[in-house]
């Protein structure tokens, strides 16, 4: 093959997800097995001690959490894996990490729920859980990839973000994107960009491990690097100590919240295909957002103007996206596999300047073009 | 080492004074960890004390290291990504009866099965300290608790039991009426490759003690006194002798695969391939 040949080779989105971490430089993996994201585990068991990397199948999926935080703690670039029942049992430490700022991915191949529900079927039902799973107000960032090229760069994307913003990223995968196989291309060295925490700059003794701007993001020492600090899930100030008056948490959770929310521009990622002429939105993430192109291609050839709005970035939810769509048509279909989640933001953010309409399949599969074609004709 | 220098080398005077009530045990504990730290010389910037939540979950925010206070019962499970992540680094976890023996009873066996190199010190007050006085799996049969208010039907466990079967590699028990003991076994626990696992025998006057009438911190302490058995003596008693009492001193001590060397081994292995 050719110097500048592009070489793509076949892989499930399971198994990129594990090229992305690798390319992000992750050093830590813990996790506890449950399809239909267990290739992820695997494939880290095999490749990580080849480049010096920490693989551990914990106990259960809290105990995974936790020691995902631990090696994080100590510089570890550090993520787990997990689906359906296990997303359920990380969300306390979720919180923690979230309360703690200590930077993790967690990656979540949807499953069809609730409880052990469909083991080995899609569905993009923990839409809500990604954002609202753990107790308390929180920051949440979370990434939703619709095919196996995505899974990867997205995975780069997690860890790059978890890094930037001490806190935990969560990779919204499902079953479909999951196991599908498609040809992919892995970027070389320099086609993609690596993010790394800021470390303090000053001395141990000047050290404020929570200081930083009203919505600011702190430096992070790693433990075992001399600074002696303290790390706690209660309500701290900017030394990292507990503090119990209401205006601490006031302060504190404010900060945490706001260093996400007010650089948007930074995390925000949305497709739009084709909306500049559309009278009629389709806003479709992860593998439905696949039927959508294919109905809008549908639709164009009918005649129908149809577009569409894809979030890639789920959490936060991109609203200004969807406002402005909402200027633009006189109508919105928001096709998803449960029984309407994305629907209850795209309707909050349309704000009543176009009307919302739900296309939702709770049966195992994939919404099809067809599908949402006949939507289309029918609110057209 | 005097108390003054101990103290300003090893505790963050500026947080005292603690939040534990007069007569609490969990300071002694604390006293006797730092003293074993210091009699093996631990580098305090290489050194981190981890610990869940309850009254015991607070004790690393008074001492001078790396710490984390995690959430309830996942202190080993939080302590094993710190030590398989680097595995130059002591790391010592300081649990409660409730937060180590019911939540995270689980992380408890798995750490001890691993054998990784961790020193575990429990503080069994057999009670939730935190959360005003209710039964533990360590509150002995028929003893009094908020919610065992006509006596305790739960059977109580022994902890050290369980991790020497589950595969612990040092296992101890001490009270704080035996502190220079107390401050040995801690010691030996730090000094030893594997898991270590010390049980501590302390005393909750505010919730155990004055529920269950056993007087004051004082009489507790005597209580301690007069029911610790050391572990030579117990040797020679009959099994009805050891009734109503319980058995100090190191408990169990055998050499295994530590957990974080296995997988330097297997790393080493691929590199050469
Ligand atoms: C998930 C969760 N469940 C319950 C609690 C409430 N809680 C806080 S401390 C505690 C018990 C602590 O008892 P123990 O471990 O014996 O420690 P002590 O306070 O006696 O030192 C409980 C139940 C919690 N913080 N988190």
């Amino acid at each position: 093959m050719g110097k500048n040949e592009i070489e793509a080779v076949l892989m499930s989105g399971n198994e990129a997800c594990v090229e992305g971490a690798l390319l992000a430089g992750i050093n830590f993996f813990a996790g506890y097995p449950i399809t239909p994201s267990t290739e992820i585990a695997e494939g880290l068991a095999e490749r990580l001690p080849r480049v010096g990397g920490k693989f551990i199948q914990m106990e259960d999926e809290i105990a995974s959490m936790a020691a995902v935080a631990g090696a994080s703690l100590t510089g570890a670039k550090a993520m787990t894996a997990t689906s359906g029942p296990g997303f359920s049992l990380k969300q306390e430490n979720i919180g923690f990490a979230a309360a703690t700022e200590i930077p993790c991915v967690v990656v979540n191949v949807q499953r069809f729920g609730p409880s052990t529900g469909l083991p080995t079927s899609p569905s993009q039902a923990d839409i809500m859980q990604a954002r609202w799973g753990t107790h308390g107000d929180h920051p949440a960032i979370a990434l939703m990839p619709a095919s196996v090229q995505e899974s990867l760069t997205l995975t780069i994307t997690a860890f790059n973000l978890a890094e930037e913003f001490r806190t935990p990223v969560i990779l919204l995968m499902d079953e479909i994107i999951g196991h599908m196989r498609e040809g992919i291309v892995i970027p070389r060295k320099g086609e993609y960009v690596i993010k790394n925490r800021a470390k303090p700059t000053v001395s141990p003794k000047e050290y404020l491990p929570y200081g930083a701007e009203p919505d600011g993001v702190p430096p992070m020492a790693n433990f075992g690097d001399g600074y002696r600090y303290h790390v706690t899930g209660l309500i701290h100030d900017e030394t990292g100590f507990p503090r119990g008056r209401g205006s601490d948490g006031d302060y504190l959770v404010r900060r945490l919240v706001n260093k996400v929310m007010s650089r948007l521009d930074q995390i925000l990622m949305v497709e739009e295909v084709e909306m500049e002429d559309a009278r009629l939105a389709l806003v479709a993430c992860g593998p439905v957002a696949r039927s959508a192109k294919r109905a809008l291609i549908l639709a164009r050839e009918q005649g129908i103007k149809v577009g569409l709005v894809r979030p890639i970035t789920i959490w936060p939810f991109p609203e200004e996206a969807i406002k402005a769509a909402a200027q633009k048509v006189d109508a919105i279909i928001v096709p998803e596999l449960n029984l309407g989640q994305i629907a209850l933001e795209v309707e909050r953010n349309a704000c009543g300047n176009a009307t919302v309409h739900r296309l939702n399949r709770v049966d195992a599969e994939l919404i099809t073009p067809d599908e949402i074609l006949a939507k289309i004709q029918e609110v057209k | 080492m005097a108390m003054k220098e101990l103290l300003t080398k090893y505790t963050r005077m500026d947080k005292l004074p603690h939040i534990w009530c007069p007569g609490c045990g969990h300071g002694i504990i604390l006293g006797s960890v730092i003293r074993a730290i210091d009699r093996q010389k631990l580098d305090p910037g290489k050194t981190s004390v981890i610990s869940g939540i309850g009254c015991s979950g607070r004790a690393p925010g008074y001492m001078k290291f790396d710490t984390l206070h995690t959430t309830h019962g996942r202190a080993l499970a939080f302590a094993t990504g710190v030590k398989l992540a680097r595995p130059e680094l002591n790391v010592i976890v300081l649990t409660g009866d409730g937060d180590c023996a019911a939540i995270g009873g689980n992380h408890l066996i798995h750490a001890a099965r691993r054998n990784i190199d961790l020193t575990t010190v429990v503080f069994n007050n057999y009670i939730y300290g935190m959360t005003s006085g209710q039964y533990s799996p360590l509150t002995p049969h028929m003893k009094l608790a908020t919610t065992a208010p006509y006596g305790n039907i739960d059977q109580s466990f022994d902890l050290c039991n369980l991790v020497t079967a589950a595969g612990g590699t040092y296992v101890a028990r001490g009270t704080v009426y035996h502190t220079q003991m107390l401050i040995g076994l801690i010691a030996e626990g730090i000094a030893h490759k594997g898991f270590s696992f010390i049980e501590v025998i302390t005393h909750c006057p505010t919730y155990y003690g004055r529920r269950n009438r056993m007087g004051d911190a004082v009489d507790m302490m005597n209580w301690q006194k007069e029911h610790a058995v050391p572990v030579k003596a117990a040797a020679k008693l009959p099994p009805e002798k050891l009734e109503g009492k319980f058995v100090i001193g190191e408990l169990h001590r055998s050499e295994g695969p530590e957990y974080t060397e296995e997988y330097q081994r297997i790393i080493d292995r691929l590199e050469r391939e």
